[in-house]
């Protein structure tokens, strides 16, 4: 980091992640539970001499899909938080991410002791197809939204693309998609609670029925579900931990990056040039190297960015993460689990939590809490989170602190 | 005979002869087999137990259709309805959905119901489908009529078939309002939304007859059938 001052440490001390699926309440409902549930395991009370210098709520349809501006504020109001500040964080689906980063720049820069960072999204108001439009927003407006693409049909195009250029096969990504259900079932807050038979989604006669193409080549278990879901963290300067109940686990590096809006601008549409700078820079930051992480939450809202995020943050070659995949080396077990929370496929992608919620898991993992999912002596974990189709990514690395 | 049960001899709808429903089987994403048979009226009080516990879930609208459903069935069971059928669909012999609905004329269908009682594999949209299919390739009817009387119906019915509204025309079920699947609708549709394989093996359709009752609900947090 430039400058002559030296940044405060940053690290979280509590986690709140009720589980993503269909949620009857308000979005202000959920977001409270979310962050009651952080503060629990802080150990923060509300109310007077609560401590908490700022709330950082991270959300992208709000105020599109549920009507409600200044979501932060009332968030606040209705923890007992006041006279936190408050700002809402909109980032598209990466919003969750530039919450926990923005929330690190207060703490590090020295303006706050202490920040409550909740992301949530209530999405499950819109059938399927209107929540594909509300996302799809986030395109250019003239340049793309205007002749009907949305983020599947993206994610289509770059899939046939990747599979001519490099060999992956649709099963390549259905094993993706297994693998993740597979680790969703140890992960209480999941949404999907369910997993595929490779064999039933890919080879049956029954298959294209059970498994629809949602956008050729990527099927109904190649896509993310629309799910409800809240998820908040506790972050607070590493020279003020003993106020809180548990051991801080270390926001090590943060790196974003930003690329074209129009993705028919990219030089090389394969390429996820975000993904790689964000990825560098937390490296950079963290002093670390894509062999020195133990465990990755990678935004696999589609199969195919599973595969080719891996491969962009470095840790396979370009064109081979579905090689990798097929030898299971993203496997809880293998060299480089990947989504051992179900990842987006089956935990949910709750837009605005999404961030939060990755974040999540990998202190659990540094915890050492993830129970059946647990990858052994996880020392270090990167997150990213995928704004656009690629145009804004946050990646975060925390490192677990030696007792 | 007494001069009751004459009266109510005379009450029952003269029944129009059905082809039956030929059971099939799909494979699920799961990777287990959802048989889809076809039940007579003596299954019908077994069925009930599957379905009453349903009646008292407010979520998604189950109370309206499982009560519905009990109430129709029970029209059919006692001679109410004219023309009904009841298709069930089990995954290793347990209960996980049905469908119901009925001839309105030779060439009309009138769809009833679609109860899912396992949630998460898409059963209801494939029971819907076996439900279409049957009207529309084996009673070789022109049309159904459909309403959903819940948001998870009506974007597997309405929005996914492209349903016409008809909203001028009555449905039985009431004041929803009444969509068409037509002819070419269905072929449109049919191959994207309607799976399965026939015939169902042997031992595969004894497990199927076993009509084993669910002993949890997914809707119903903590509910545990009694033996």
């Amino acid at each position: 980091m430039r400058g002559e001052q030296r940044l405060r440490e940053v690290g979280i001390v509590g986690v709140g992640h009720p589980p993503f699926g269909k949620y009857e309440g308000s979005l202000m409902d959920m977001l409270c539970e979310a962050a009651v549930e952080a503060l629990d395991d802080a150990g923060v009370k509300t109310g007077a001499g609560h401590g908490v210098d700022q709330v950082l709520v991270s959300t992208m349809g709000g105020s599109q899909v549920n009507r409600q501006t200044g979501v932060a504020s009332a968030l606040v109001d209705s923890l007992n938080l006041r006279p936190a500040m408050a700002e809402t964080v909109e980032n598209g689906p990466a919003s969750g991410a530039s919450a926990v980063k923005l929330g690190y720049m207060a703490i590090a820069s020295g303006m706050c002791d202490v920040v409550l960072v909740v992301g949530g999204e209530r999405m499950r108001v819109l059938s399927g197809w209107e929540a594909t439009d509300f996302v799809a927003t986030m395109l250019h407006p003239e340049a793309e939204y205007a002749y009907g693409l949305t983020l599947p049909s993206f994610a289509g195009m770059f899939t046939r693309l990747i599979m001519a250029k490099y060999g992956v096969t649709e099963r390549d990504l259905a094993m993706v998609s297994v693998k993740n259900h597979e680790n969703a079932m140890f992960n209480p807050s999941a949404h999907i609670q369910l997993v595929p038979n490779l064999e039933a989604i890919t080879e049956d006669e029954d298959a294209l029925t059970i498994n629809p193409y949602v956008a050729e080549p990527l099927h109904l278990y190649d896509t993310c579900p629309v799910s409800d879901g809240a998820a908040a963290v506790v972050l607070c300067a590493l020279d003020v931990r003993e106020r809180f109940a548990r051991r801080p686990i270390k926001i090590a590096g943060i790196g974003q990056a930003t690329d074209t809006h129009v993705v028919a601008e990219r030089e090389v549409p394969t390429d996820l040039l975000a993904v790689r700078l964000a990825a560098k820079r937390a490296y950079a930051m963290a002093g670390l190297e894509p062999q020195d992480i133990d465990v990755a939450e990678l935004h696999d809202a589609f199969t195919i960015l599973e595969v080719v995020e891996s491969e962009e943050v470095g840790f396979f070659p370009r064109g081979e993460g579905h090689l990798a995949v097929r030898r299971g080396e993203t496997r809880i077990g293998g060299r480089i689990p990947i989504n051992t929370s179900g990842g987006l496929k089956a935990k949910g992608h709750p837009l605005g939590a999404t961030g939060v919620s990755q974040i999540i898991e990998l202190v659990k993992q540094l915890r050492g809490e993830a129970h059946g999912r647990q990858v052994k002596g996880a020392k270090a974990g990167l997150a990213v989170n995928f704004g656009g189709f690629g145009n804004n990514v946050v990646a975060t690395i925390l490192a677990g602190e030696e007792e | 005979m007494a001069v009751l049960d004459k009266m109510e001899a005379q009450l029952r709808p003269v029944e129009t002869p059905m082809v039956p429903y030929p059971a099939k089987y799909i494979t699920q994403a799961s990777g287990e087999k959802l048989v889809v048979h076809q039940l007579s009226r003596d299954d019908v009080p077994h069925l009930l137990k599957a379905i009453q516990p349903l009646t008292t879930v407010e979520k998604d609208f189950y109370d309206v259709v499982a009560c519905r459903v009990v109430s129709e069935l029970v029209g059919w069971l006692r001679y109410r309805v004219k023309d009904e059928y009841c298709l069930l669909g089990t995954v290793n012999g347990e209960i996980v959905g049905m469908v119901n609905g009925r001839m309105l004329t030779e060439k009309i269908g009138m769809s009833y119901h679609t109860l899912a009682i396992r949630q998460g594999l898409r059963l209801g949209a494939q029971l819907f489908a076996a439900k279409m299919e049957y009207h529309m390739d084996f009673l070789k009817q022109d049309e159904v009529w459909v309403v959903a009387e819940s948001p998870n119906g009506f974007k597997r019915w309405m929005i996914e078939y492209e349903l016409e509204p008809r909203f001028e025309q009555w449905h039985e079920l009431g004041g929803v309002p009444t969509y068409v699947l037509t002819r070419k609708l269905w072929e449109k549709h049919k191959a994207a939304k309607c799976g399965g394989r026939r015939p169902v093996p042997e031992e595969l359709m004894a497990v199927a007859k076993q009509m084993i009752l669910p002993s949890t609900y997914g809707q119903i947090p903590g509910y545990r059938r009694e033996a």
